[in-house]
């Protein structure tokens, strides 16, 4: 964060629960509604699924699953944020979507240790914008393929 | 390697020197009595043979070598350094200059030298290169006399000549022998009219040009030249042309030429005429070889101008978006269904025809026929059969069989190795082959068939099979396998084992194969291209290597079965048959449900229970089946209903989710949705 050069960072801010979330808007594609999903099984209980999107097989995971927030049905409001890292694209699926901000880099703070029972490895950092909170994701971290696979090890064995 | 930290190192040392042979043996070709020349040379060759060596770059070593042992004797006096020695000196040079390139690609540095290095050796031996050129070569050689004599220039190549001498270029007549284990003819042609191209016109070419590029000759041409170098500029030129044998440059006497015609032509003028209108219209083959530069390049036009190069994510992207149009087209056939308009309906359907063709021109633009793979080998057969003196005769099936681009441009090295070792150690020595009752000449097959979404080839050996006992020896001693297991193994399993990393089973180990690398490197090849490799073998009948490739990205057919809710794509490949039975019929063995299918227990697997699948549909008495196998083994996959045939585009899951169990990738279906594809392999234990 003390790179010091590119003062603001745009991000694209999203809901989960009551809580707002941040992802650098170079790493996201697209925001799409949410529709067909086809379940993928053998997979961890995040992945939700596969979408069409546009012709390409895109998976999404449902991030509240990812951070182990308690789960809601989808709304009109539910949004699926396509983002594009390690060369891979995947769909975050959010309560909702509507905001880009700019906000300066001097504004991030290192993550606490814990931020809403979110393991502190998949936050970038925190940023306080007036009275609002905004959490930056360490997107290579949530979606680290690694992980997946040892997850989805797990649930073979079970 | 554990020499890779000097390789770099190497491959920068190597190119020198390899410059330096070059620019010393052309010096050398130009003063050929200057042995300190010749001295160079052989210091900067016995530098970069004692560097592969150290290496094991053994093929290069051995090339080194042997063209060591010619300088040695140029250098003692014993050789004469002719024309024809150092066609085959250079040759050897263009050689090394490509394995140093291999090398330095990431390669092995394995190439075939033997040819040369044969060649080197004669020399060596101090024997005439003659015999080693074709008939078709000599052939050409007594009718270049004739040609170059006799007034076969027609009116408008004697202006031409005329008028070029007059603004001081002189013609030449250039005759090019190719060396005659050459692969790509038409190749090395183009290769040399370029050449010749940069520093002269060509007027003329023997025979034509239409005929050289489609390989309709031996291995020797002729072109008729304008230029303003120096015969010795145009036949260095053309000899840096690799796989060229030899080169004759002949200057023409044009004012001869135009007299000799001259006194012969008062009677055929008219005749003439009519035939050189000929000549521009129709491409007749004898009138076709008097063909003016101009007419040259009209006729080579046509054929560069069939093919265009495009990359391959271009048409991935072209597909993607193809695909787009296809789900719309579904749904504005949904649309014109309802609002029932029928001008609507007509517009749509016409729609649908034109897409449909689309679809089959877009996929057929990524498949080639394996031809192109294929074209190769006679060539290769033919010289390694000559090399190994063995009779061989290749058969080719099923060359139209078409593959995916992508696979197509992988498949050549294994199927090389395929086929060397097949020539190598499959087929038994004419005399063995005689002493076992079987004709002189061995068989060598190659097929290639589609089969479901899979294309098979097969590269088959009417020799001796493979040797049981000597395989497990082998594999005993490299530790491939224990005793103990040895033992068990039934004969499939120990002809297996030749895919294992060092095992070669040759006595001797020879040029062509038997490195012990080779069978492994195939399967791992064919493997990374989510094929297959297998190899079968008849004792004193033969072998046969198969491998099994995915069509990748082309359709495949499926069936599409729905599970509850769920709809997935069973592969057409996998399915023997389809039934629906009842519920009583099933039985338990172990814990495991089965079936009694036409005689067969076959283990049912419930896709419900398999893929977790929430269910949503009441039970009743009878259950779907599909009849699923891999090789031998057969499972029947309990679903709810079967929804039909359909060819669909296999999709990758993406790079997030990797290696799904039992799903091999996703399609989309007409209305937009994503379905799973199931991976009957993974589902059958084997």
């Amino acid at each position: 964060m003390n790179e010091g050069i590119a003062a603001d960072v745009k991000v694209i801010v999203f809901l989960l629960k009551d809580e707002e979330y941040g992802v650098e808007v170079e790493q996201v594609r697209s925001i799409e509604r949410l529709e067909h999903v086809t379940r993928v099984p053998s997979t961890p209980d995040f992945v939700e699924g596969v979408i069409n999107l546009r012709g390409v097989v895109t998976p999404i995971i449902d991030l509240r699953k990812r951070f182990g927030i308690e789960e809601a049905p989808h709304s009109e409001s539910t949004r699926v944020i396509i983002v594009t890292v390690n060369q891979m694209d995947v769909g975050l699926v959010v309560d909702s979507a509507n905001d880009v901000i700019d906000i300066a880099r001097d504004a991030v703070e290192p993550p606490p240790e814990v931020v809403g029972g979110l393991e502190a490895e998949y936050i970038r950092g925190v940023a306080k914008l007036e009275k609002r909170l905004l959490i930056l994701l360490n997107l290579e971290k949530v979606l680290n393929p690694n992980e997946l696979q040892e997850l989805q090890e797990i649930e073979g064995t079970v | 390697m554990e020499n890779s930290q000097y390789l770099d190192m190497f491959i920068d040392e190597s190119n020198e020197h390899l410059q330096a042979v070059n620019d010393n043996l052309l010096e050398l070709e130009k003063n050929p009595q200057d042995l300190t020349i010749v001295n160079e040379v052989f210091r900067s060759a016995h530098t970069l043979k004692g560097m592969a060596a150290t290496m094991g770059f053994e093929d290069l070593a051995n090339l080194t070598h042997q063209m060591e042992n010619v300088l040695d004797g140029i250098r003692n006096e014993a050789i004469a350094a002719t024309d024809a020695v150092m066609d085959v000196v250079f040759a050897a040079v263009d050689h090394m200059e490509e394995i140093v390139q291999n090398i330095a690609d990431g390669g092995e540095g394995e190439k075939d030298v033997a040819a040369v290095v044969n060649q080197l050796a004669r020399i060596e031996k101090g024997e005439s290169l003659q015999p080693e050129q074709t008939d078709g070569a000599a052939e050409a050689e007594y009718g270049d006399k004739d040609e170059t004599e006799g007034a076969e220039f027609d009116e408008f190549e004697r202006t031409v000549l005329v008028q070029s001498q007059e603004q001081g270029y002189d013609a030449y007549h250039v005759s090019v022998d190719l060396n005659s284990d050459v692969i790509l003819k038409a190749a090395r042609v183009y290769m040399v009219f370029e050449v010749l191209e940069q520093i002269a016109e060509v007027i003329k070419s023997s025979p034509s040009v239409e005929k050289l590029e489609n390989e309709e000759f031996e291995f020797s041409f002729q072109v008729t030249v304008l230029t303003k170098e120096t015969e010795q500029e145009i036949e260095n030129r053309i000899c840096k042309v690799s796989e060229v044998e030899k080169v004759a440059v002949k200057k023409l006497d044009v004012a001869a030429i135009v007299a000799a015609h001259d006194a012969e032509d008062g009677t055929s003028l008219s005749e003439e005429a009519a035939e050189a209108e000929t000549a521009a219209s129709v491409a007749e083959p004898e009138t076709a070889q008097l063909e003016s530069s101009g007419e040259r390049d009209e006729k080579a036009a046509p054929s560069g101008n069939k093919t265009i190069r495009v990359n391959i994510e271009r048409l991935d992207s072209l597909m993607n978006l193809f695909e787009e149009l296809v789900i719309d087209r579904g749904r504005l056939e949904q649309i014109s269904n309802d609002l029932n308009s029928a001008e609507l309906t007509e517009t749509v359907e016409h729609m649908s025809r034109i897409s449909g063709d689309l679809q089959s021109i877009i996929l057929n633009m990524r498949m080639v026929p394996v031809e192109q793979v294929f074209n190769r080998f006679p060539r290769m057969v033919r010289g390694l059969a000559k090399e190994l003196d063995k009779k061989i005769q290749l058969e080719i099936i099923g060359a139209e069989t078409e593959l995916d681009r992508t696979v197509i441009d992988e498949i050549g090295d294994p199927l090389v190795h395929l086929l060397r070792n097949s020539i190598d150690h499959g087929l038994e020595s004419p005399i063995e082959r005689i002493n076992a009752g079987k004709p002189e000449e061995g068989l060598i097959t190659l097929k290639a068939y589609h089969s479901g979404n899979h294309v098979f080839i097969e590269v088959a050996d009417d020799g001796g099979g493979i040797d049981r006992e000597k395989v497990l020896a082998k594999a005993l001693k490299s530790g491939a396998v224990t005793e103990e297991n040895s033992r068990s193994m039934t004969d499939k399993q120990v002809y297996e084992l030749l895919f294992s990393s060092g095992l070669s089973t040759a006595e001797e180990i020879s040029d062509i194969s038997g490195r012990g690398v080779g069978l492994d490197v195939v399967k791992n090849k064919i493997e990374s291209l989510g094929g297959h490799a297998s190899v079968d073998s008849v004792p004193g009948q033969g072998t046969t290597f198969s491998i099994q490739l995915p069509l990748t990205l082309s359709i495949i057919s499926v069936m599409l079965v729905e599970v509850q809710k769920e709809i997935y794509a069973v592969p057409l490949s996998s399915i023997i048959e389809t039934a629906i039975i009842k519920k009583d019929e099933i039985m338990s063995a172990h814990n495991q449900k089965v079936i009694d299918f036409r005689g067969s227990i076959v283990p049912l697997i419930d896709l419900t229970e398999f893929f977790a699948v929430p269910k949503e549909l009441a039970e009743d008495d009878y259950c779907s089946i599909v009849i699923v196998r891999k090789g031998e083994k057969m499972a029947a996959l309990v679903v709810n209903s079967f929804i039909g045939q359909q060819e669909i585009v296999l999709k990758s899951l993406g790079n997030y989710l990797t290696d799904v169990f039992a799903i091999s990738g996703a399609t989309i279906l007409g209305n937009g949705r994503v379905a799973l594809i199931i991976d009957c392999n993974a589902l059958i234990k084997s």
